[in-house]
């Protein structure tokens, strides 16, 4: 249990009144980055890919709630600038004009963070949105833990909140390949679509594989004998990372990107769970509650394929404020905790 | 402003929102239940849009050209159903459907169910913002289609139609005009004390908009309230607050106390039929 009252350990050894010494803190960022240092990465892939489909779809609208600037549409409102309406901090109204624009025949891009529209506006997109089944693109950066700012900004249980809904299609890419190839994607999609964003400076990481983004197509972007990974958002990149890390143990990792939360494509899941002798491990940047493992295990069990199974997930608890990378560890969803849980589970 | 709709030897309007006034009746007849009481009390402000404001093809409802009527409190659908009747969107044989199983006329407007039902309100507090939507997109197509939303006194409570007021007057939306039935009945008790609506058209204004407050039961003021609500130049939205009287022209209705959910006897029907034929003005 946290005690607000009692001083950071690291300043008490030090004794009242100082810091002398001390190495500096880690700090937490809104925004960190999830590249590793060195890592190849593309700036606001989200954004440049949106613009640059508007100009062959003129019903392309962009509409943010005073988050324009943190979910790259601010890209889109350069390029398109009469096409970007700014609704201010009004979650509420933003998804209610989606619906409204959607209804005259436009397809809006709906952008804020994640907790506040599976939060804040949940009956919104249901109700004006979903309920009619209109193209309303909603893109929300944050999804689970990527960023240090706590619970107000963490949307741990965004997946679990939207799988609920029905005719809403749940989109996790992976990285700056799958963003840029998904827009496209969801706007071919007639209906409505939530998509978790990654953004600013996104690791580009499934180029160097034989891949491309298909919504509602799980890929298998490497195989292996000992392990299969379910996995979707960053933690395909984690699994990639875990592979090699395990690689040296002579542990054999496949990795299944399932980039589609819903519809699942229960068919290519069920191909590779079926192959015998493997543990499967979900793996996802979300509450081992009602997400991409809870909607695995049960295509599992309903389909009678009885494996060992295990889940890479944040705790169903309101996690800690701090460095991303402090708490990726404390979590257990950075590659190296992953590699060191799955060798714990064979 | 466009010219109303109105056609030569057309009943006058006191006879449209009578008939209105009859096909909500006989529905709440068939279902022996029903929101009656707003539907008498605000249909005489249906009478005056659908038969003086409103642009649209009775047998074309999704016309590009058409005005939109947003209906954000669904359990008005039965007050809307009738107008659309009259206004000869929906069958006047399809009113004994209401709710009834498979009807196209739920409890509850839905846009999914009924011809001429723009939008799915009912959960209150999201018509006015989904109209914000329409009337941005109408003037992207540089239409000059009206947008307009019947939400209530009671839905004011709901944090979303002050998104929705605060950012139809950021965009200058003057294609759009918000009909407010104040009734003063919610469902926990009158609005007035359920928790207040003070200063309600001051509070529209202040929020950039162009507010009238009328008395929703006097035609003459609705209609010259809709002339000023389209013919006006600003560049704002406009609200048109209706004092209405719940369950008006059944007096024995009028009188019944806490009737958000009116009950009526099943052998009344027929008697607020014939009382309401009794007061008839054409």
């Amino acid at each position: 249990m946290r005690n607000k009252y009692e001083r950071p350990a690291r300043l008490r050894e030090q004794g009242e009144g100082g810091q002398g010494g001390a190495s500096r803190l880690t700090t937490s960022a809104m925004i960190a980055s999830l590249a590793a240092p060195g890592q190849r990465t593309k700036p606001a892939p989200f954004g440049r890919a949106l613009a640059a489909l508007a100009e062959t779809r003129p019903e392309i609208v962009g509409l943010t709630a005073d988050l324009g600037k943190y979910t790259d549409l601010h890209v889109f409102a350069e390029a398109h600038p009469d096409r970007f309406y700014q609704m201010g901090m009004s979650e509420q109204l933003l998804m209610c004009a989606a619906a409204g624009m959607a209804r005259e025949g436009f397809m809006p891009f709906a952008t804020t963070y994640a907790v506040f529209a599976a939060r804040r506006a949940y009956d919104f997109i249901c109700l004006a949105i979903a309920e009619e089944k209109l193209n309303v693109k909603i893109v929300c950066a944050l999804p689970g833990l990527t960023t240090g700012y706590g619970p107000s900004h963490q949307a741990t249980e965004d997946i679990a909140i939207f799988r609920g809904m029905p005719d809403l299609a749940i989109v996790d890419p992976c990285d700056a390949l799958d963003v840029e190839q998904a827009v496209p994607a969801i706007a071919a999609h007639d209906g409505p679509v939530y998509m978790r964003l990654l953004r600013g400076n996104v690791p580009l990481v499934l180029d160097e594989y034989d891949y491309s983004f298909e919504l509602g197509r799980a890929k298998l972007i490497r195989d292996g004998a000992d392990a299969l990974v379910v996995s979707s958002g960053f933690m395909t990149m984690r699994a990639l990372e875990a592979a090699k890390l395990l690689e040296a143990d002579r542990v054999g990792l496949a990795v299944l990107h399932c980039p589609t939360i819903k519809p699942l494509d229960e068919a290519t899941i069920l191909g590779e769970a079926r192959r015998r002798g493997r543990l499967v491990v979900v793996a996802e940047n979300h509450t081992v509650v009602g997400g991409l493992g809870e909607a695995v295990a049960g295509v599992l069990m309903r389909s009678g394929v009885s494996v060992p199974f295990r889940q890479v997930a944040l705790p169903d608890a309101f996690l800690d404020a701090g460095a991303l990378p402090t708490l990726h560890t404390r979590y257990g969803i950075s590659a190296e905790a992953m590699a060191a849980s799955i060798k714990t589970w064979l | 402003m466009k010219p109303p709709v109105e056609r030569a030897n057309a009943p006058s309007l006191a006879e449209r929102a009578y008939r209105i006034r009859r096909h909500a009746l006989r529905m709440g007849e068939v279902q022996g239940q029903g929101y009656i009481a707003q539907a008498l009390g605000i249909a005489d402000v249906l009478a005056v849009a659908y038969f003086h404001a409103l642009r649209y093809r009775p047998h074309d409802p999704e016309w590009e050209g058409r005005d939109r009527f947003l209906l954000s409190i669904g359990h008005y659908a039965i007050a809307l159903y009738a107008a659309l009747i009259e206004a000869e969107i929906l069958p006047a044989d399809e009113l004994e459907t209401y709710g009834a199983d498979d009807s196209r006329l739920p409890m509850s407007g839905m846009a999914t169910y009924t011809p001429g039902m723009e939008i799915s309100g009912g959960s209150l507090g999201q018509g006015l913002a989904i109209a914000v939507g329409h009337a941005l997109a109408l003037k992207r197509k540089k239409s000059d289609a009206f947008v307009y939303c019947l939400f209530s006194d009671g839905e004011c409570g709901e944090g979303a139609v002050w998104e929705g007021a605060s950012g139809a007057a950021h965009w200058k939306l003057d294609n759009l005009i918000g009909i407010i039935d104040y009734n003063d009945q919610q469902a926990d008790g009158p609005s007035s004390q359920v928790t207040g609506l003070n200063g309600l058209a001051d509070r529209f204004t202040a929020f950039g908009w162009h507010a009238q407050r009328i008395d929703g039961n006097d035609l003459g003021a609705v209609v010259a309230a809709f002339d000023t609500a389209r013919a006006l130049a600003e560049p704002k939205p406009r609200v048109i607050i209706c004092d209405t009287k719940m369950a008006k022209g059944v007096p024995f209705l009028e009188q019944r106390e806490r009737n958000h959910f009116l009950r009526v006897e099943p052998q009344e029907w027929q008697e607020a039929l014939r009382v309401l034929a009794a007061g008839r003005v054409s």
